[in-house]
């Protein structure tokens, strides 16, 4: 299991704040693409094109970061604080 | 030598930057410079005049991605103390959005640090601003080329 959580314009986009999902993806790489796999309006907002940052566990992270069992995942857009 | 000393604060309330420099002035007397940088909510942004300023962020992860860049500079210059406040909620034009302050034995590495830790907030940690524009349209800002070239002018090797 692990949590989902979205902010900003993604998470406006997407119309989800954040749910919990059973399955735990290899990588956020594969979770972004299960995601995007759903169809509008996922893939516009999470598809591989699309500049959109993740953080594990509230450390930012990339593609290739692994994922395990209770982790939490952000999916944001670009920052824009300061 | 003293333990530095570190502030990070996030909220939602008014910010008195003044009022929060007063403590780093005068209190540390191996402090030979205080060097600040305070960002304020312009009125006008990606032509049009904008009423208000939204700021969200991603509690727990914000203090995080902050700690961390403070321990980032930490490493590269001798400072006393550092203190970081970011506002986040409904913002005004001419609030103060963001302080970010430094005291160090000399200039050099106050100036430095202040630029460098504004510079990785800017990129690093998950603020992000919505407009409200005169005319009622709301709008997510867009992040800035400029920005990530800034931070990254501190990756060089001679970026001390």
């Amino acid at each position: 299991m692990i949590r989902v959580l979205f902010f900003a314009s993604v998470r406006d986009r997407l119309g989800v704040a954040d749910e919990s999902l059973t399955e735990t993806p290899a990588n956020v790489a594969a979770l972004r693409a299960n995601l995007a796999a759903r169809g509008a309006p996922w893939d516009e907002v999470l598809g591989a094109d699309q500049r959109v940052l993740a953080a594990v566990n509230q450390t930012m992270a990339t593609d290739d970061s692994p994922l395990s069992d209770g982790d939490e995942v952000g999916f944001f857009p670009p920052v824009t604080g300061g | 030598m003293a333990a530095v000393q570190t502030e990070i604060r996030v909220q939602t309330g008014a910010m008195d930057p003044q009022a929060e420099l007063g403590p780093l002035l005068g209190t540390d007397t191996a402090t030979g410079a205080v060097t600040s940088f305070v960002g304020l909510m312009r009125d006008f942004n990606q032509d049009a005049q904008v009423a208000e300023m939204t700021l969200e962020h991603y509690p727990g992860m914000t203090e995080k991605a902050l700690q961390a860049i403070v321990d980032e500079a930490l490493t590269r210059w001798s400072l006393q103390a550092v203190k970081i406040i970011h506002r986040v909620g409904v913002l005004r034009p001419a609030d103060p959005i963001v302080l970010v302050a430094v005291a160090s034995a000399h200039r050099g590495d106050a100036f430095r640090a202040c630029e460098f830790l504004i510079d990785y907030l800017k990129t690093r940690a998950p603020f992000w601003k919505r407009e409200t524009t005169r005319d009622g349209d709301t709008r997510w800002v867009e992040s800035r080329s400029s920005d990530d070239q800034a931070a990254q002018r501190w990756l060089g090797s001679d970026s001390t």
